[in-house]
């Protein structure tokens, strides 16, 4: 019961430590404390597995006043996500940053972001996930300024404003919500609404309440600002504009946690208020709104993407395309205890996962690969297959998932949200998937036919680290691996959620 | 309506409404970077006030909301420091204090 505080507490005094030790000392300390790190995640996972959701008072403090860690099976999946993604990004960045200057400012902020991460999955009220989300971004937005050009300044600044104003929205529906229902604990939030009833909600809504702040109204104005907020920093269409410059522009393995864990979070927290507010507080029309706007990131990501002509810009806006499929669960989950909610719920975060091994192994890999080539046009990639095949090769494995062919993952969990289209009965979203899909297959394509063409006799090629390497490689087959076996995960992922049945 | 709109608590929610209003065209409208960060922290001072003033709404004072709007000033306070970093070094790199208008 006490790795629960172990796995945030942990990152936060290596972040300490590595502020302290000698900058010779921090990568390999990184590597072995990110093992650790995954150790405890793991049996974390097995704990909550074998025995349901855990939850732990930090220091005995009961809520609201004390900090509640909940760990349930989705939290526990995120944990072990965050440790499967951070792992290799740590050994790829120890093994790979050549810069003093950068290598000082790097340590302590990945240990920062990613206690911050587990701090997130882990909570259990509205505020603890402010304060989350306060420290992810600013963690990240220390990430993505450590290269110190002014592109890269730029872009940090970017993504700082656009975070501060989401932080902001978020905070003033939480205070609208502490208003309307008197407590911010996400479990006394769903009693809350469950002893009022949807016959309450509806006589609340219809009676004239004079002078007062009656809770439908109240949680409708909060949720509509909550979600502005949270849409701006997980970077949905059309509030992306500050992810590319500064997903594309950072160094790889940041790229590859912004990516895979960073933009997730806040759509975590939203599925989290989503079936916290329950299916009568959550209108529709706000549901199809969220699924229509995914579907423009799809279209609009997959189609910048394909006019990109640097690699890591490339695979920025296909994190923008990906991020939209993500956003298909409103729409197809606005009925539960149906087979199409249960559907959803695997196919999304069977997504979500697959993303994320998939897109922090492709940025590895395009790291790689602009390391080998010395030059960050897809142009200039010409000739590498025969040099280079293993990082190609990285790319490609991820590349598989994100288009969504058997057997990777991405497959699996695509085919699951097709399935819940087909059992809900809204069809548009097959269009969205299968065009999606083809989109993908267009940008990944366009890297490949530039890798695979001969051009100029030239071998002066850089060889990055073996590590490098087999980092991407191993996040790349993961990507696949789990499609293989993804039975057992999305089982676990289901202890103690709404679709197994337990209150949310 | 109008005793529960001039009462005292209500009346800073009302002005932290206010405040989060100008705060938001600030930062919307002004293109330098100080302006932005001075709106964002308008904008915030408004949230807290709102914060502090729906939820004592005649209930008398709550130790809740006041301990949520300390730990949120000190979060505001945090990301003006590292705003105010990143754009002094920016502004040493690039010379410019607006941000380019092509995304």
């Amino acid at each position: 019961m006490n790795l629960l505080p172990a796995l945030v507490i942990g990152p936060l005094a290596a972040a300490l430590a590595s502020v302290v030790l000698p900058l010779r000392w921090r990568g390999p300390l990184a590597v072995v404390l990110a093992l650790a790190t995954s150790a405890a995640a793991i049996m974390v996972m097995g704990e909550v597995v074998g025995g349901g959701p855990q939850t732990h008072a930090l220091g005995g403090w009961a809520a609201p006043l004390g900090i509640t860690l909940m760990a349930d099976g989705l939290a526990a999946g995120m944990v072990v996500l965050s440790a499967a993604v951070a792992l290799p990004c740590a050994l790829h960045a120890a093994l790979g940053l050549r810069d003093a200057a950068t290598e000082e400012g790097f340590w302590p902020l990945f240990w920062f972001l990613w206690a911050a991460l587990n701090g997130i999955w882990l909570s259990a009220d509205l505020f603890n996930l402010y304060v989350g989300l306060e420290l992810l971004g600013l963690a990240a937005v220390g990430l993505v300024a450590l290269r110190g050009s002014a592109a890269a300044l730029a872009a940090a600044m970017r993504y700082l404003l656009a975070a501060l104003l989401g932080s902001l929205a978020y905070l003033i529906g939480v205070a609208l919500l502490y208003a309307a229902w008197g407590s911010l604990a996400l479990a006394d939030l769903s009693r809350l609404i469950a002893t009022v009833g949807p016959a309450g909600l509806a006589e609340a809504a219809g009676a004239a309440a004079a002078g007062d702040l009656h809770a439908h109204a109240t949680t409708l104005v909060a949720l509509a600002l909550m979600t502005v907020g949270l849409l701006l920093k997980t970077a949905l269409f059309p509030l992306h504009g500050w992810l590319p410059p500064a997903h594309g522009g950072a160094l790889p393995p940041v790229s590859a946690l912004l990516s895979a864990l960073v933009v997730k979070a806040p759509l975590y927290l939203l599925i989290r208020l989503w079936l916290t507010l329950g299916p009568h507080l959550t209108p529709f029309a706000l549901g199809w709104l969220l699924g229509a706007l995914g579907a423009a990131a799809v279209f609009w990501g997959g189609w910048m993407a394909l006019h990109q002509t640097r690699l890591k810009q490339l695979v920025a806006y296909s994190t923008v395309a990906q991020i939209g499929y993500l956003f298909l669960f409103f729409p197809l989950f606005s009925v539960p205890g149906t087979e199409a909610a249960r559907l959803a719920w695997d196919g999304t975060l069977l997504l979500l996962i697959a993303h994320a091994l998939a897109k922090a192994g492709m940025f590895l890999a395009a790291g790689n690969l602009v390391l080998a080539v010395g030059s960050p046009h897809i142009a200039d990639l010409t000739g590498i297959s025969r040099f280079r095949p293993l990082a190609l090769m990285s790319f490609g494995l991820a590349g598989v998932s994100l288009m969504g062919l058997p057997p990777s993952a991405g497959f699996t969990a695509k085919w699951l949200l097709l399935q819940s289209a087909l059992a809900s009965g809204q069809w548009l979203w097959i269009g969205v998937l299968l065009g999606g899909g083809l989109l993908s297959a267009a940008y990944v394509f366009r890297v490949f036919r530039h890798a695979f063409v001969e051009g100029p006799i030239r071998d002066r090629f850089a060889s990055p680290p073996l590590g490098l390497e087999l980092a991407a490689l191993l996040l790349g087959s993961a990507s696949i691996g789990l499609g293989l076996a993804a039975q057992t995960p999305l089982a676990w992922l289901r202890v103690g959620s709404i679709v197994a049945g337990a209150a949310p | 309506m109008s005793a529960a709109v001039m009462d005292s608590a209500s009346l800073y929610a009302w002005l932290g409404v206010l405040l989060c209003g100008l705060g938001l065209f600030g930062f919307v409208a002004h293109r330098h970077l100080l302006r932005r960060l001075l709106a964002f922290n308008i904008m915030g001072s408004g949230s807290f006030l709102l914060l502090v003033g729906l939820a004592q709404d005649g209930r008398g004072p709550d130790p809740v909301p006041q301990a949520l709007v300390l730990t949120g000033i000190v979060v505001a306070v945090a990301s003006t420091a590292l705003a105010l970093v990143i754009f002094r070094r920016w502004h040493r790199v690039s010379g410019e204090s607006t941000l380019p208008e092509d995304v």
